[in-house]
């Protein structure tokens, strides 16, 4: 499904490399997660992959379905069926969650040569999907994430996901900000889209969100590379230990 | 050069200027009212560039003598308003057109050509024309309207006296590469009455319109109106307005193109509990310049004034928002919003604002911004990442940042239609390329 291999990344400002080889491969239907401290590079591999300015490649490839992605536009990215939840949902006035959705739905459907959804067929989809995410009718009217509360806009992201039915889908920290009844929504919102399929690269701090989403792989990552990978008891040491153990393992092998 | 000097010269060239020119000939009332205005107009003279009102927009062209000849542009589509059922006045150059117009005549409405009313020995007019441009001289001076009540050539005066059901469209046709137009317009909205406006196309190479709106109490005024697709066209307009109480004034216009308009709008709110809206979407690609100069004065209690104002420009297009709100004294528990918004999508393009509030009164909340700014990378990004191409997503972008312009327009179908011509505008900037 995803395979990333020896990525150096540099901000293309600052010249400064943030990923510094990073390998990993998830197969279908897999969840890995990735966990690591402030600055690992944990987020810029999440916004490498979705193809956001600013990064520079200077080595390696990531391959979807064996596809090199690395020279698609974003939108490209998004149609072969790569989704990223966002950390920080942004927000667009003027432009309804409702409008936004169909777009996007469309856009997508176009890009494959399917035919659009039609404007029944798709309220009829978005309400379904909305109602077990506890989106509300107010919501998808309202511009997209504008007045939304931390929650309401992790919800959406994973409404976007619900209806984009992506292959690979990637969580930015989708747990920060989250009270422990909205972790548990979208982690079921994230569950249900789990077909033995669909890939998930879970990008996160905490364990506890783990504890919902579970995952068959874990991945420590700092300093721009992953340096242990091991099952979900790994996400329980980082729980208990913290990383400095961690590091200083890594550092002393 | 010295102050009296340089007023001098400017008298003297607005002398040459209107000497070949003659006053159109009517009742006497209505001589004598257009001699006034001559008389005002040869006493403050013509603008120029050097005049504070006129700093960012040269006024040369829209008074020099004989007009720049524009191109009469043909479009592809069905004009704007088309779909709406309507009565239908049509211009062509700036003279009405009785053929292709249809019977001045509605229920709860009395229409009338404005030579004819300035013809009649006794009409309702005499205290109308040009009353509010005459007003609305002070404290800024507005020449180019008084010229315009001095020499306009052809018009309509209506008067609404309940629901009019048919919106009024004043069409304007452009077919002579040199036309030079002056229309002037009369509207009164008698107390409880409810009355729609619509104005579209280029009516002319040069055009000069006024028209003076008066909203009596509990009256309802909906104005919507397109100024045409020319690109060579060049049109000054003023849009003078009182509001009586519990009164509604709300206007909204969407320019697409032109090489110069200068769309000026000066609103009297004059009865308690009223609110006067005024709301603009331009967008211009190249060689364009697109100002609007609005000034709002509260002169009751409990009421609210909004200004939104947008801009898209590309390709070295201009746009320039001068905006006023005066509240008076006594005017309290006045709401006043104003807003002024720029998006260029290019580094070539300017926008130009100037935003003023003049407050006399201690218990209002008045509230205005000006930005000016590119497309949202962030927002871009994002459309993008959920697999909307880079160019609808601007697309997209670009109408969510006018909404809150289109938002103005009351009428769900007339705003779709100026949505429809917003969206076929950014479809063939993109085809351009």
């Amino acid at each position: 499904m995803l395979e990333i291999k020896s990525l150096h990344v540099k901000l293309e400002e600052e010249g400064k490399q943030i990923l510094k080889g990073v390998d990993l491969k998830v197969g279908p239907g897999e969840v890995h997660a990735i966990m690591g401290p402030n600055g690992s590079g944990k987020s810029t591999t999440s916004y490498v992959l979705s193809g956001r300015d600013g990064y520079e490649v200077t080595e390696g490839e990531v391959l979807m379905d064996g596809q090199d992605i690395l020279e698609l536009e974003p939108e490209e990215r998004a149609a072969a069926g790569l989704f990223l939840a966002f950390q920080y949902p942004v927000e667009i006035p003027g432009v309804s969650n409702m409008t936004f959705l169909r777009t996007a739905v469309n856009a997508q459907r176009k890009a494959r040569g399917e035919e659009e959804l039609s404007a029944t067929d798709f309220l009829k989809l978005v309400r379904e999907k909305a109602k077990s995410l506890k989106i509300d009718a107010d919501m998808l009217k309202r511009p997209v994430n504008m007045g939304f509360s931390g929650g309401e806009k992790k919800r959406n992201e994973i409404l976007q996901m619900a209806m984009l039915e992506p292959k690979l889908c990637i969580l930015d920290e989708t747990d920060s900000g989250l009270d422990v009844d909205a972790m548990k929504l979208v982690s079921e919102g994230v569950n249900a889209l789990r077909d033995g399929k669909r890939s998930f690269v879970v990008i996160t701090h905490y364990q506890r969100l783990l504890d919902h989403i579970k995952p068959d792989v874990v991945h420590i990552m700092s300093n721009g590379r992953i340096i242990k990978t091991g099952g979900p008891e790994l996400a329980l040491e980082v729980e208990h230990n913290g990383y400095a153990d961690l590091l200083a393992e890594v550092e002393n092998a | 050069m010295k102050r009296a000097e340089l007023k001098q010269r400017k008298l003297d060239t607005t002398a040459t200027r209107v000497d070949a020119m003659s006053l159109p000939t009517g009742a006497p009332w209505a001589e004598a009212l257009r001699q006034d205005a001559l008389t005002r107009l040869l006493a403050m003279g013509l603008p120029q560039g050097r005049d504070e009102y006129w700093r960012w927009t040269r006024p040369d062209s829209l008074i020099a003598e004989t007009p720049t000849p524009a191109e009469v542009f043909v479009a592809e589509e069905a004009p704007v308003f088309s779909g709406i059922d309507r009565l239908k006045l049509v211009f062509v150059d700036g003279v009405f057109d009785a053929e292709a117009s249809d019977a001045l005549e509605g229920e709860n409405l009395e229409i009338m050509r404005l030579s004819d009313a300035l013809s009649a020995d006794i009409h309702w007019a005499k205290d109308a024309y040009g009353v509010q441009e005459k007003k609305a001289q002070d404290p800024v001076e507005r020449p180019l309207a008084t010229l315009n009540t001095a020499f306009a050539t052809d018009g309509v005066v209506i008067r609404a006296t309940g629901k009019v059901a048919k919106p009024v469209s004043l069409v304007y046709l452009h077919q002579s590469e040199s036309s030079d137009a002056v229309l002037h317009h009369v509207v009164r909205v008698e107390e409880g009455a409810d009355l729609t406006v619509l104005e579209n196309g280029p009516a002319a190479a040069r055009f000069n319109k006024v028209m003076e709106v008066e909203v009596s109490d509990k009256a309802a005024f909906h104005h919507v109106r397109a100024q045409g697709r020319d690109h060579e066209r060049r049109a000054v307009t003023h849009l003078f307005a009182t509001v009586g109480q519990e009164a509604s004034f709300k206007s909204f216009t969407m320019t697409a193109n032109g090489v110069l308009t200068r769309n000026e709008v000066v609103i009297d709110i004059m009865g308690d509990d009223s609110i006067a809206h005024v709301a603009g979407a331009a967008m211009g690609d190249g060689d364009f310049h697109h100002d609007d100069t609005v000034f709002i004065t509260h002169d009751a209690e409990r009421c609210e004034s909004r200004q939104v104002f947008k801009k898209v420009l590309r390709n070295g297009a201009k746009g320039i928002f001068q905006g006023k709100i005066l509240v008076k004294p006594g005017a309290q528990k006045t709401d006043g919003y104003q807003i002024s918004q720029g998006l260029l999508l290019d580094d070539d393009s300017q926008f130009l604002a100037k935003p003023e509030l003049e407050i006399y009164a201690d218990d209002v909340a008045c509230s205005h911004g000006s930005t000016v700014g590119a497309i949202d990378d962030e927002a871009l990004f994002y459309l993008r990442s959920r697999g909307v191409p880079a160019a609808d997503a601007t697309d997209l972008l670009t109408l969510a940042f006018l909404a809150e312009a289109i938002e103005e327009i009351e009428n769900p179908e007339i705003a779709e239609d100026i949505l429809h011509r917003l969206e076929g505008w950014l479809m063939r900037r993109r085809a351009a390329g």
